[in-house]
């Protein structure tokens, strides 16, 4: 069983996350960044099912600049056997399209059964990626699972739609991608991270791929941002302290309102 | 008249609101045409007038029900071939945003997901509005290759009624075999509560972590408002409440025009689902919870003892 697993090094969700002025991208260097909190339940699954398989293999794939190499070291720290990370300039400013376009170049160059993602990036949080990858790839989509089972070569996932549960499967090779419902993701230990300062990590450039500078980055992008604004921030109301009346005083605001 | 393609979501014939939503959108760039897949278009189609729907686009076929998404991304590849439109519009439903990836591969065009709102810009053509970093930013856009695919919030815009001609055009679809290669096995609807839906509400009031597992006291505060519940991602980890009722990044994004937050500390994660809300009111014990900086009226208090006697105070006002 081989298993590539995606991961994307995104800018933390809990600092203050911005655009570049210029040319409107995802300031990707004025804040701290890490492996995708997301992605973690991707690893996750694919360590889950390797550990049940007697010759499994899993590689973890990144496209994105430098620090990318960081997201792929947490993942090689929790288990993950190899890494390759995909890394040109011309890449900057790639819209999803033009991203699938990589990841797929790069899984075909790999050995694989199984494609996991997470559900979404945190940062663009299109969750088109693993769809665009299954088209692109023209293997089975087996998306937006919350539980996920790999028996042989069937997968199964349990799939919570907008109005109905529904339980999917598909044989081997499949696009595979978890939610945060699948089990949270395991802590590097001790021996997690000394083994993974030996673990092999290549470095691919487009032309590894294939793929022609002029099909990625912003200038090759499908859509275009003409501007990004910060939302103001809310006027704090009024806060009152309940002191046996705090239910009553809610209402007469909500009342006041038109609410109620 | 430039023609905007409206993909219906529906459940055997019963129209989701998010069309309505679409079909009016479509109406500021061009003459919407619904696009309807599966069975159920007779019961459908007189709604689908009422919101301007111009042409009722009808294709039926068993893979659109057995297989994911594929089948569905297939066909409406086959109509935008054939029909070319200025723009597709897609529901940012679960299913929604996959169709609409798999379709910008197959018809090399430009996507746009999770749009707010979307007007026609100076050439005519959609320029979108969207909500990011957790609501913190607003980003305009637009598409700059193919025909525009845009998948667009629930509650982007109020539904408008309009009278659309609806005349009916059944098209046919060849699903390859490579769209049916993942199989949905056993589908379960979830069952009606008798509330509104979360991301349709007009009213949400969502607990959290405070509850401590009760979700009495919010169901009935809801139930008094006519509100639809929603649940914080600590309560969905723990069990207290299902996934699908989940308001944050990784659960449902609402806005509506009240928010209640009772017992939810506020954390960057469920700030990205609701901080959107026109009025955001809360209740927590915690005088320093982050929740309170978004708030336009706030109870420090017990929401075990603020609800249950604002409930009774609606009732009663309610006469």
């Amino acid at each position: 069983m081989k298993i590539v697993v995606c991961v994307k090094h995104v800018p933390d969700a809990a600092a203050d996350r911005t655009f570049d002025d210029a040319d409107h991208t995802v300031d990707r260097t004025g804040v701290d960044g890490l492996l995708s909190e997301l992605d973690e339940y991707a690893v996750e699954q694919a360590l889950t099912i390797a550990e049940a398989s007697d010759d499994a293999e899993v590689t973890v794939l990144s496209v994105g600049p430098e620090q990318a190499t960081d997201a792929i070291r947490k993942a090689l720290q929790m288990g993950v056997d190899k890494g390759v990370h995909v890394s040109d300039e011309a890449i900057h400013g790639s819209d999803a399209i033009a991203t699938s376009l990589v990841l797929a170049k790069a899984i075909e160059k790999l050995d694989y059964d199984i494609v996991l993602c997470g559900m979404a990036s945190t940062d663009s949080e299109m969750g088109v990626v693993p769809a665009m990858l299954a088209e692109r790839l023209g293997i089975a989509q087996v998306t937006l699972g919350s539980e996920l089972a790999v028996e042989g070569s069937t997968v199964r996932i349990r799939r919570d739609g907008d109005v109905s549960t529904e339980t999917v499967e598909a044989s081997t090779p499949a696009v595979v991608s978890v939610t945060d419902q699948t089990p949270e993701a395991r802590y590097p230990s001790f021996k997690g991270i000394m083994a993974a300062k030996k673990k092999p990590v290549e470095s691919w450039a487009l032309a590894d791929l294939d793929v022609a500078p002029d099909q990625v980055g912003l200038a090759a992008a499908w859509s275009s941002v003409s501007a990004t604004q910060k939302r103001p921030p809310r006027t704090k109301g009024q806060i009152v302290t309940d002191e046996g009346e705090g239910g009553v005083q809610l209402v007469e605001f909500l009342a006041a309102q038109k609410f109620v | 008249m430039t023609e905007i393609l409206v993909l219906v979501d529906h459940v055997d014939g019963a129209v989701r609101k998010p069309t309505y939503e679409l079909l009016t959108l479509a109406r500021r760039l061009g003459e919407p045409s619904a696009v309807f897949l599966g069975s159920g278009s007779e019961q459908a189609k007189d709604s689908l007038a009422g919101y301007g729907a111009e042409k009722v686009y009808v294709a039926d076929d068993p893979a659109f029900g057995d297989f994911l998404v594929a089948p569905k991304a297939e066909a409406l590849a086959q109509l935008v071939e054939s029909a070319s439109p200025a723009a597709v519009l897609i529901p940012s439903s679960t299913e929604g945003k996959e169709i609409a990836g798999r379709l910008a591969i197959k018809i090399e065009s430009g996507l746009i997901t999770d749009a707010v709102d979307i007007v026609a810009g100076a050439d005519g053509a959609p320029e979108t509005t969207q909500s990011v970093f957790a609501g913190n930013h607003t980003v305009t856009a637009s598409v700059t290759k193919g025909t525009p695919i845009i998948t667009v919030k629930p509650n982007a815009v109020t539904p408008e009624q309009a009278t659309g001609a609806a005349s009916v055009e059944t098209f046919d679809v060849s699903i390859s075999d490579a769209a049916k290669t993942t199989r949905v096995v056993e589908r379960k609807e979830r069952k009606a509560t008798g509330r509104p839906e979360l991301t349709e509400a007009s009213i949400v009031v969502s607990g959290g972590r405070g509850t401590g597992g009760n979700f009495e006291p919010i169901e009935a505060f809801a139930d008094s408002l006519g509100a639809a519940v929603g649940a914080s991602r600590a309560v969905v980890d723990s069990g207290w409440y299902p996934h699908s009722y989940q308001v944050g990044q990784t659960g449902k994004t609402v806005s509506p025009q009240l928010y209640v937050a009772a017992g939810i500390s506020g954390a960057i994660q469920h700030r990205a689902g609701m901080q959107t809300s026109k009025t955001i009111v809360a209740v927590n014990k915690d005088g320093e919870a982050p929740i309170f900086e978004l708030v336009d009226f706030g109870v420090v208090g017990d929401l075990h003892k603020v609800l249950p006697q604002a409930t009774d105070e609606v009732i009663k006002r309610k006469g």
